[in-house]
């Protein structure tokens, strides 16, 4: 982390825009569309504005996180989506059961709890396949992508899965200090990501093997227990958000759950200054990725433009972060 | 393969034992569908079963090219949906000019491509995916979100809903053009040869002085031709442009080519393989619909999905199985 | 071509390199690993543009721009790893870009395997040309290169290693091969590390040192100690009358036999090596480049299974089937490659420093970051690291100071066995010194070292003892004092004397 913001001072003496949108762009992209939503965007700075971009920007944002570690080692999953919407759709199987309401408390917590333990499954599916079979990410986490979703709608017969349960609708409509819950979670997880990343062994090999897995190895890393790691915990937190997006609309739909989420969250995580070739892991970049996202997708909306040009808009964010990233690199 | 003059099985099964496991799935599925429905080889169910898989067919041998480079395109479902739009707008005007715009449509969408991965340098995952974004964004902006019904008086629904003898779609006929084209280009051409020599080795191929970036171009287009066909099938055989239609079909599309048995780093593959893995999918699928109409078992549509992953789970296992016997038998580092 | 010139980065990689081919002669290129082999190889096909001088080719000034225009021209080149597509089948890596066609646009692939095997066949090998290239030994795919060259209407064959992973048989072959390309008019580049086999192939040799050629000469009359020390820059007369003076030295005073490797064997390119290292005493591996040096290194850390042999560590057996598994025993590698295999760029000297020690920095997880900083500082200073601080990313460091950060990275986990590929390879004089003097030091200490160095010198210098190692077979040990470069050379020399 502490050579994110290193700057070579070698070549070019000069100050130059090009430079600082290069190491900075993020932050600047954030400014412009803060600073446009001010000026054209009606009541953008209304508390109400607010909430409704945080509840939404969590879930990409968790996910992104996941994705950010994933993308440090020099891989991809493209699975998140589907994860979601298979947790998303065991949580109401759980606690809407005979048991689960038996026993509200111990449902709830099952069904929080089972969801999130299918979801580490199904990365670690993932990362015995990346690490140990070497296959290449891609085509590796394409497999849950197209089939866990599919699983999800067998497993609910296709049916949205609409419910009323306040205890475990905390996850996605609960406030602390009158801030959404998921946004307060959302921050605590990329706390715990960031000390992790920066100061744990852990943290230090995920950023070596993106960096130079050959060397990684050679310097006796357990490379490939901590690529198997990552991947759980990218479907852990992508389990993790498709709870809250059930939480938050009260009803679990495996069709919508988290559809598209990869993109977002690749989206996200290169914004925030992931490198696709590995070796960083911008945790908080992740956020801010996930909340240009979420603003521009807003701002479009907000200004009368419709959804599918948001889609065009998200397409051009990609190709110009990954482009200026290349760049960057030579 | 058409290389060797005189077909040899034995020598042709040793050498690929993927495609022909495909063939011998393929043949196996037909005998049992044969044995055990009436309707299997009714002219209704071969006519609907080709006329909806001619466009997977399509987008998988275009598909297939690409992998075959070692690069991937994941836009073809969108830009499908995309040119099913254009199709539908131009219907009026007859297939003879709906079917060329609308596939030039997709081959702007392939150079897209191209340019991201080819001048830009972005990985060919990201770049079509972002052209996944746009072409569905676009799609999405031109049809207002809304079907768009062709229109009916031309000859533009001909392709999707005639038959020939009553069992023939015109779109398999036209994609059974297409693909042999494709079939004989790859293996007949130096441009095909090239394609299949870059996913082998992309800095061995520049070495021996081939155009290494002429034939990434091409296959890139070439996805994009394919998709837009695709899209044209959907629009005449649904009557409508269908804006919110493709989304999944890149990934059916790579189980095909990989069930098929094209490596997914390259260098090896073969149209008709592609073509078989792609009838293998979908006969699957067909086969489940006959067995939920007896009653047999209740299998949703949902489980499709499970069992194409399943599928692709399959065969990339045994894909990392050959290519780990052939790194051990491998060379000296 | 004559003066040829060329510069990466303002680093000259060729400074005036000269060279004349004739037409139907076997020309062999030499020279140390740097001395600018490749690049002049790369100049000549097109790879690399040179900055100054001129090629003529064929009689007349040419200026090739890819390797497609060197192809057309008549350059064809068979590059160590081979330039073909192992997916594809054997007619193909011939054709591939030149098709026999039908109607200007179908390839006519009966003609095409008529031409494969024609042009195998007066190879004298049989194959069926269909199959997979990959299907077959490196040989035939080395012959295949060839005919794809011959194929092309070669005029002049560029091989670069050609012989390195062959066997004794298969180089029979090849040879045949290259006579027979020969006789036909042909000229050929022959680049090779194995000067034994010039002798039996190659009519002219030119020699090149630090990017210069510094010599061209017939191949009759030339011993293999006028090669080496054309190589490494020394007068041959100097080292004949070293003379054959056996330096037993008096028998150094170390520790317990720390490491004991017995007949161990990874392959083609390392069949036997016996080596003892005993704790405080410094071991050479000394051989020309392609003798199993590296093998050697990488067979004892674990990263290439063993295929025979035995390797026992302080009287224990070991095993070592990983990195790690070395690691754990006490063993350390420093890579020849710094920057694939050592370096991680993009990280700081801090991070790099201690890759290998973070499992004893770590409790509970969580790294000591104050020890970690302390430990770090301490070898920044101990080694002399010139950096702007130790979060300053590595790839900003100059060569010789990643060289230290990487050596520290291993000193600090303290490993009872130190092996060094090339330690001081790209590294500047001064830093060359101090990395010796801390190898130096450390085995003081009671440690042991395997000194890998394709500079002799260092190697005289540095060793308490010299393993040679000739063709993946430990041949001779050499103990110092009175181990003196001339009589490494004569000993490698003599040795492939003996052998051919």
């Amino acid at each position: 982390m502490s050579t994110q913001s290193y700057v070579s001072g070698s070549s070019q003496p000069i100050f130059n825009w090009k430079k600082v949108l290069k190491n900075h762009g993020g932050l600047v992209a954030l400014v412009v569309i803060l600073g446009f939503n001010i000026l054209v965007t009606p009541n953008f700075l209304q508390l109400q504005t607010l909430f409704v971009n945080i509840s939404q920007v969590a879930t990409i944002a968790i996910v992104a996180m996941g994705m950010t570690l994933v993308i440090a080692t020099g891989g991809i999953d493209l699975s998140v989506g589907a994860i979601m919407a298979l947790a998303g759709a065991i949580a109401p199987l759980i606690f809407q059961s005979e048991f689960g309401q038996m026993y509200p408390a111990l449902g709830v917590a099952l069904a929080i709890g089972f969801p999130l333990l299918v979801a580490m499954a199904c990365g670690l599916f993932n990362g015995v396949l990346v690490s140990v079979l070497k296959v290449q990410p891609i085509i590796a986490t394409l497999i849950l992508f197209i089939s866990g979703r599919g699983i999800a709608q067998v497993l609910t017969n296709g049916n949205l899965q609409t419910f009323k349960n306040p205890n475990f609708s905390y996850l996605g409509t609960g406030k602390i200090l009158g801030l959404p819950f998921q946004g307060w979670l959302a921050i605590a997880i990329a706390c715990v990501l960031f000390w992790i990343i920066s100061r744990t062994i852990f943290g230090r090999y995920v950023l070596a093997i993106g960096g130079n897995e050959r060397a990684a190895t050679l310097s006796g890393g357990p490379v490939r227990r901590v690529k198997i790691a990552v991947y759980i915990i990218c479907g852990a937190l992508s389990g993790l958000a498709g709870l809250i997006v059930v939480a938050i609309n009260s009803a679990s739909d495996a069709a919508r759950n988290g559809d598209l989420m990869e993109l977002d969250a690749i989206a996200a995580a290169v914004v925030g200054g992931a490198l696709l070739q590995g070796g960083r892991a911008p945790i908080f970049g992740a956020i801010l990725g996930a909340v240009i996202i979420q603003l521009v997708k807003y701002t479009l909306l907000a200004n009368g433009v419709e959804d599918e040009v948001a889609l065009i808009a998200k397409a051009l964010i990609i190709v110009a972060a990954v482009y200026i990233q290349q760049a960057r690199k030579e | 393969m058409l290389d060797s003059n005189a077909f040899d099985l034995r020598k042709y099964i040793s050498r690929n034992p993927q495609s022909m496991a495909v063939w011998v799935a393929l043949a196996t599925l037909i005998l049992f569908g044969l044995l055990r429905y009436d309707n299997f080889s009714g002219a209704y169910n071969i006519s609907s079963f080709l006329n909806y898989n001619s466009m997977f067919i399509i987008i998988s041998v275009g598909m297939s090219f690409v992998i075959m480079t070692g690069g991937i395109d994941l836009s073809v479902g969108s830009v499908a949906a995309f040119t099913s739009v254009i199709a539908a707008y131009l219907s009026p005007h007859g297939i003879e000019i709906a079917l060329p715009l609308a596939v030039l449509a997709g081959v702007a969408f392939g150079g897209l491509n191209a340019f991201f991965i080819i001048v830009l340098r972005i990985p060919p995952f990201i770049a079509t995916l972002a052209t996944m974004l746009g072409a569905k964004g676009g799609a999405l902006v031109i049809s207002g979100a809304n079907t768009i019904a062709v229109d009916w008086g031309s000859n533009f629904t001909k392709m999707g809903m005639e038959k020939i003898y009553n069992i023939l779609p015109w779109s398999i006929v036209v994609v059974g053009i297409v693909v042999i084209a494709l079939w004989f280009l790859l293996e007949k051409t130096s441009l095909g040869r090239t394609v299949l020599a870059i996913g082998g080795g992309e800095d061995a191929s520049m070495l021996m002085g081939l155009k290494v970036n002429r034939a990434k171009a091409f296959v890139y287009l070439l996805s994009g031709g394919c998709a837009g066909l695709a899209g044209v099938i959907l629009a005449s055989g649904f009557g409508a442009g269908q804006p919110l239609e493709g989304i999944g079909w890149e990934l059916t599309a790579i189980a095909s080519v990989v069930v098929g048995g094209t490596l997914l780093t390259g260098g090896l593959g073969s149209v008709p393989a592609t073509v078989a893995g792609a009838l293998l999918l979908g006969l699957v699928f067909n086969i489940l619909n006959f067995e939920n109409g007896l009653g047999t078992i209740t299998i949703s549509a949902y489980w499709q999905m499970v069992i194409r992953g399943g599928f692709l789970f399959a065969v990339i296992l045994f894909q990392a199985r050959v290519m780990s016997r052939n790194k051990r038998k491998g060379r000296v580092a | 071509m004559d003066a040829v010139q060329k510069a990466f980065n303002g680093v000259v990689a060729l400074d005036g390199a000269s060279l004349d081919i004739e037409k139907g002669e076997v020309h062999a290129l030499i020279g140390q690993n740097g001395a600018g082999k490749s690049t002049l190889i790369k100049i000549l096909t097109g790879v690399y543009h040179s900055d100054g001088g001129h090629v003529h080719f064929d009689g007349a000034e040419s200026f090739i721009s890819s390797p497609r225009e060197a192809q057309s021209a008549g350059i064809a080149t068979i590059y160590q790893e081979l330039n073909l597509v192992p997916l594809r089948s054997v007619t193909e890596n011939i054709v591939m870009g030149y098709e026999p066609k039908r109607m200007g646009v179908f390839i006519d692939w009966d003609e095409a395997h008529k031409r494969a095997r024609e042009i195998l066949q007066r190879f004298g090998i049989d194959i069926d040309v269909t199959a997979r290239l990959g299907s077959f030994s490196t040989a035939i795919q080395q012959l295949v290169a060839i005919a794809r060259a011959v194929s092309l209407d070669a005029k002049l064959v560029i091989m670069d290693e050609p012989t390195s992973s062959l066997d004794v048989s298969e180089v029979k072959v090849l040879f045949g091969v290259v006579r027979g390309l020969r006789d036909a008019g042909v000229s050929v580049l022959y680049v090779s590390h194995f000067l034994d086999e010039l002798f039996e192939i190659c009519d002219r040799v030119t020699t090149m040192r630090d990017g210069r050629t510094v010599d061209c000469r017939k191949m009759k009359g030339v011993t293999k100690l006028d090669l080496i020390s054309g190589m490494l820059g020394r007068a041959s007369s100097e080292i004949a009358e070293a003379g054959m003076t056996e330096f037993s030295g008096g028998e150094a005073k170390h520790g317990e036999v720390l490491l004991c490797a017995e007949n161990i064997a990874t392959g083609p390119r390392l069949t036997k090596l016996d080596i003892t290292v005993h704790r405080g005493e410094i071991v050479g591996l000394g051989g020309l480049l392609g003798s199993g040096r590296t093998e050697a290194a990488r067979a004892l850390f674990g990263i290439d299974a063993l295929t025979g042999g035995a390797v026992s560590l302080k009287g224990a057996s070991a095993r070592l089937e990983t990195p790690a598994a070395a690691i754990k025993a006490g063993i350390a590698l420093l890579t020849e490659d710094r920057k694939a295999e050592g370096i991680i760029p993009d990280m700081s000297v801090r991070e790099n420093l201690t890759l290998a020690l973070l499992p004893k920095l770590t409790r509970n997880g969580q790294i000591d970051r104050a020890r970690e900083r302390e430990i770090v500082q301490s070898f920044i200073d101990a080694l002399g690291i010139k950096t702007a601080g130790m979060e300053q990313p590595i790839r900003e460091l100059s060569g010789g100071n990643q060289q230290k950060v990487l050596l520290a990275r291993w000193l600090a986990v303290e490993p009872e066995l130190l092996i060094l590929d090339e330690p001081t390879r790209g590294v500047d004089v001064g830093a060359k010194r101090e990395i010796q003097a801390i190898i130096r030091d450390y085995v003081s200490k009671g440690f042991g070292v395997v000194l890998i160095s394709s500079e002799f010198e260092e190697l005289v210098e540095g060793a308490d003892r010299i393993v040679v190692l000739n063709e993946g077979r430990s041949i001779k040990e050499l103990k110092n004092p009175g181990i003196t470069e001339d009589i490494l050379v004569r000993a490698l020399a003599h040795t492939g004397e003996e052998a051919a």
